[in-house]
This record gives structure tokens, sequence and C-alpha cells, in this order.
């Protein structure tokens, strides 16, 4: 980790403009979040709060209202090499093979034939899904899907990872096995992330910071550091009973148990 | 061919033999046991032995080649101008929002109605037999193409633009493929609209085509030769609908077995 920030929103506003409710509605309102080079930060907060709106803002497919979102120091004017997201949906095209999925960021962006499939079988196999890359999308589990998403994205090589609840359709288990592979990734690659999530455990064992959204108009109400060992392993750090006080003050803070708030 | 050969080794597909045969016979039988005359119902061996005749002196071969002609050339104008207009329609809000009210009247308008006028503007020859078709195709196309356009997944369309993906590329890259399945429910309900298009054209106008026949069996109340007439006009829909179904499982081939054996019914 060093001191350069790589991502950075600066008071950022974002209203949209909507038909019914008195034409505009604030989504989130003067944002402030700097991460660092190769600092991991997940951000949690009530549903519509927010949370992908900012993702969008940094994958440069929307633009602030107020503020500015900068990656690297440069103002982001639009998609950008820098940053890379991976949703919910695993948005693999269904026409194309696995390889061809991992291909494809690289393929519009002009990279040879050769050098993408060399690039996009290292993913595979790193991500452990090589004997499926010429298979079609429906013919894998949710767990090895999201895994060809994850390869995908790491396929275009980002400084900072945008993660907008990744494994959230998951089942429990694959959840586990995927969360350790993306913390076994960003370590080995040394990249940056910025995680959205609903998951409390997910929030704290693949963090090291975790910040906190207020229901709409959603802005950063608490920042709480991880202060835990085992970055690298998240199924360690859950082991530990400090993770438990860390989910436990979570709770409290997105009042989970009045219920409007989830 | 191999699906025609698989679908024999089946002992359903005998179930629809015995099924044929049993179909055939008491077509045979029954309207002459119960006294129903030929020209109301004509039998299996009359229907043959007209068809004989008609290839002999009526140069049957030639009429049923016209038609298949026209059926094909009009199927596909009529999927391209579908395709084109659809897919800009998809691209293009204004030019969706300012044209659909029009588009919308005529996919109301029975478009066989068109056939007179298209004779006498055209006159006696193939094209306004194949300008029905073209216009009675055109319509499924359009309105599935637009409809894969319209419900499209924004989210892939997000992913391709965080590529830096340009318009051309997003529309070559996502938005065609993701239509195909919907293109091609549009081209099988097109494939066997078409044959109704030409037909129609012909029983108005000519004197060629199997609708042509149809209309001259009428005349001479010749049942058998009406009946040679449809049997064939079945055929060339299925010749051309197997065409389709052929071509989607080789473009759609990634699509879950299930899934794609499930629409076909
Ligand atoms: N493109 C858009 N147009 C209008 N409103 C939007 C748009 N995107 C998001 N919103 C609204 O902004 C709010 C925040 O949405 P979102 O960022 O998706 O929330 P979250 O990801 O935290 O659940 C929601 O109320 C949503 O309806
Ligand atoms: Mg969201």
């Amino acid at each position: 980790m060093s001191d350069r920030i790589r991502l950075a929103f600066e008071t950022v506003t974002k209203r949209f403009d909507h038909p019914r409710n008195g034409g505009l509605i604030v989504a989130i309102q003067g944002v402030d979040i700097r991460i660092a080079d190769g600092e991991r930060v997940a951000l949690i907060g009530p549903s519509g709060c927010g949370k992908s709106t900012l993702l969008n803002l940094a994958s440069g497919l929307d633009f602030p209202s107020e503020g500015r979102v900068r990656v690297d120091g440069v103002e982001v004017s639009g998609p950008n090499r820098q940053v890379a997201f991976m949703l919910q949906k695993d948005l693999l095209l269904p026409w194309r093979s696995i390889l061809e999925n991992v291909c494809f960021g690289q393929e519009i962006r002009g990279m040879s034939r050769a050098e993408r499939r060399d690039k996009a079988l290292a993913q595979l196999n790193r991500f452990r899904i090589a004997d499926f890359a010429e298979a079609y999308p429906h013919q894998l589990s949710g767990g090895m899907r999201q895994r060809a998403a994850l390869a995908r994205t790491m396929m275009m090589d980002p400084d900072v990872l945008l993660l907008d609840e990744p494994f959230s359709a998951l089942d429990a288990q694959t959840k586990l096995v995927l969360q350790a592979d993306l913390a076994r990734t960003l370590t080995e690659s040394r990249k940056t992330s910025f995680l959205i999530t609903h998951d409390l455990d997910e929030a704290v064992t693949l963090s090291d910071r975790v910040l906190v959204m207020s229901k709409r108009p959603g802005r950063i109400v608490r920042e709480i550091i991880v202060d835990l060992p085992h970055r690298d392993e998240p199924l360690q750090r859950r082991r530990l009973p400090e993770t438990a006080r860390y989910t436990g003050e979570l709770m409290n803070l997105l009042d989970i148990g009045h219920a409007e708030l989830v | 061919m191999t699906a025609v050969i698989n679908l024999l080794a089946r002992k359903e597909a005998w179930g629809s033999f015995l099924l044929l045969f049993v179909v055939l016979a008491v077509w045979e039988w029954l309207p002459g046991a119960m006294g129903v005359p030929v020209f109301i119902v004509a039998p299996p061996s009359r229907v043959w032995a007209e068809f004989m005749r008609l290839l002999d002196v009526e140069r049957l071969f030639l009429h049923t080649a016209i038609t298949f002609f026209q059926v094909m050339v009009g199927f596909v104008l009529g999927s391209l101008l579908g395709m084109v207009v659809g897919y800009t329609l998809g691209l293009s809000k204004t030019a969706e929002f300012v044209l659909s009210p029009y588009i919308l009247a005529l996919q109301i308008a029975p478009k066989v109605a068109f056939a007179p006028l298209f004779v006498m503007w055209f006159g006696f020859n193939v094209y306004p037999k194949i300008l029905v078709a073209v216009l009675i195709v055109f319509f499924p196309i359009l309105i599935n193409v637009l409809g894969a356009m319209r419900t499209l997944d924004g989210a892939m369309v997000n992913l391709a633009r965080s590529f830096s993906a340009s318009k051309l590329q997003i529309f070559w890259k996502i938005q065609f493929p993701a239509s195909m399945p919907a293109l091609f429910s549009g081209l099988r309900i097109g494939s066997t609209l078409a044959v109704i298009g030409v037909v129609v054209g012909e029983m108005v106008g000519g004197n060629n085509g199997l609708g042509y026949l149809l209309v001259f069996g009428e005349g001479q109340a010749n049942t058998p030769m009406v009946f040679v007439a449809i049997l064939l006009l079945t055929f060339i829909g299925i010749v051309i609908y197997g065409l389709v179904v052929l071509l989607e499982n080789r473009v759609l081939h990634y699509l879950p077995r299930a899934a794609t054996t499930e629409k076909s019914t």
C-alpha cells in the first residue's frame, strides 16, 4: 500500500430526474471518499442509498451533478482503463464461450487475438475454470460464472476493481470460496478494490476499511478501520471473535432490527 | 438429415406413420361409404391421379417452382426489410417515436387486402405477389427485432461501454447477437406468412403458380386439383420453415437444449 490516492470522490452529489417525485431525486449528497493504492474499502448501506450510483460515477458511465471523481488524480470524463467493474449479474454474453467472454474487453480495446487468448487462458487458470474455456455460460454453475466474470474483470488489468455485490446471488459456501479467491487475487496483483456489499461479514473479512452510508440521500455516515490479521485469508479472519464485534457494530449502525432501513 | 434418421429410430415416429395411414384410409373410404360426392371431398387416390395428370399436361412443376421462387424472394426481402427497419428504430428513439403510430396502423391493416391494388399497379407478373409477401413478412420480423432491442439488459451495454466500445461495436457485439432468438421466432412466423402472401397474390391476378391453380380448379369444380394445390403449398411452407429451423439451430447453438426444443413446440 502507498499513500498515492487511486480513487477519490470529492464532495460528490448526484441528482436524477424523476418524473413523479417533484422532478428530482438526490441519490447521493456530498460524498467524500479517498482510496489509497492497494487499499481495500467496503461500502455498506441500505438499498437505494446510492451505492451503485457511486460505482457508475467511478467507472465513467455517469457523471456527478456536483463535485469531482478522480482516478489517479485525473478527473473521470468517461470509461477508462484504470478501472473495471464486476456486478451481481455476471453479464456473460450467452453466445460467446467462456474464453471469448473473458477476451471481450480486450477485443474491444484492440489487443491482438493471440495475445488476448494467452492472457485469457492465464486468467481462467488462475480462477480454476480453464477446463470450461470452450463451454458456454449456461453450462456453468453460478459460482463458476461469477469466477468467469472475475476473470474478465482481471483481464482488463485495472488499477482499481469496482465490485457491486459480486457474490450476493451465490449460495453461502460458494460465496466463501469466491471471497477467498478474490482476496488471493487482490494480494497477488496488488490491486485497489472498492467493494459494495450487503453482507457485513464479507465487508469485514475482505476489507481494510468499511464505509457506512445513510439512506437516501446517501452520505457517508461512518468509517470503520478493520484492524484484524489475515488480510488475505477471509476464511481465517471470519473465525476470529473480533470479526463478530465488527459486524455487530455495523449492524447497530445500519439499525438492523428496525426493518425499514434494510 | 441425421435429425430425420434419429426421428425414425424413435417408437413415437412409427405411431405418427400409423396415424397418417389410418387418416388416409378413412379419407379414402369413408366419404364414398357415406355417399359424399367426389367434388366435395376427393379421396387420396383421385388426388394422386390428378397430381400425375397435372404434372403431365398442366406444367404443375413449373407452377410449383414459380410459387416457390416468389415465396423465397418475398420472404428474404421482407425479412431483410424488417431487420433493417427494426434495428434502425431500435437504435433511434426519435425514429421509433415518429414512425410507430404508422407502423401500428399498417400492422393492423390486413396485408393481403393490398393484393388487388398491387396487381393494378404492377400487372400480371411476379411483382405483386412478391410485394404482398414482403409486406406480410415484414411485420413479425420488425416487431420481434424491435422488442429484442427494447428489452435488452442495459447493464450489458454498459459493460461494453466500460471497455470504451463504439456505438458500432456495441451494436455488432451486443445488440445484434442478443436479438438473434427473437429474430428467429420472427423468421419462423414470417416463413409461413410468406406462403399466404404469395398465394393470395396469385389468386387475385395471374395465370401462374399454385394460387392460380387453386382458383382455376375451383372454377372447374375440380376438387382433386384444389387438394393438390393445397398439399403442394403446404409442402413449400414446410421446406422454408425447415430451412429457417436449420439455420436457427446453427446460429443459436449456444442456447440450452431444453429452451430450443421448447420454443419449437
Ligand atoms: N439512471 C437513473 N435514473 C433515475 N434514478 C436513478 C437512476 N439510477 C439510480 N437512480 C435512483 O437513485 C437511487 C440510488 O440508486 P442505487 O445507486 O442503485 O442504489 P443502491 O445501489 O444503493 O441500492 C435510487 O433511488 C434509484 O432509484
Ligand atoms: Mg445497487
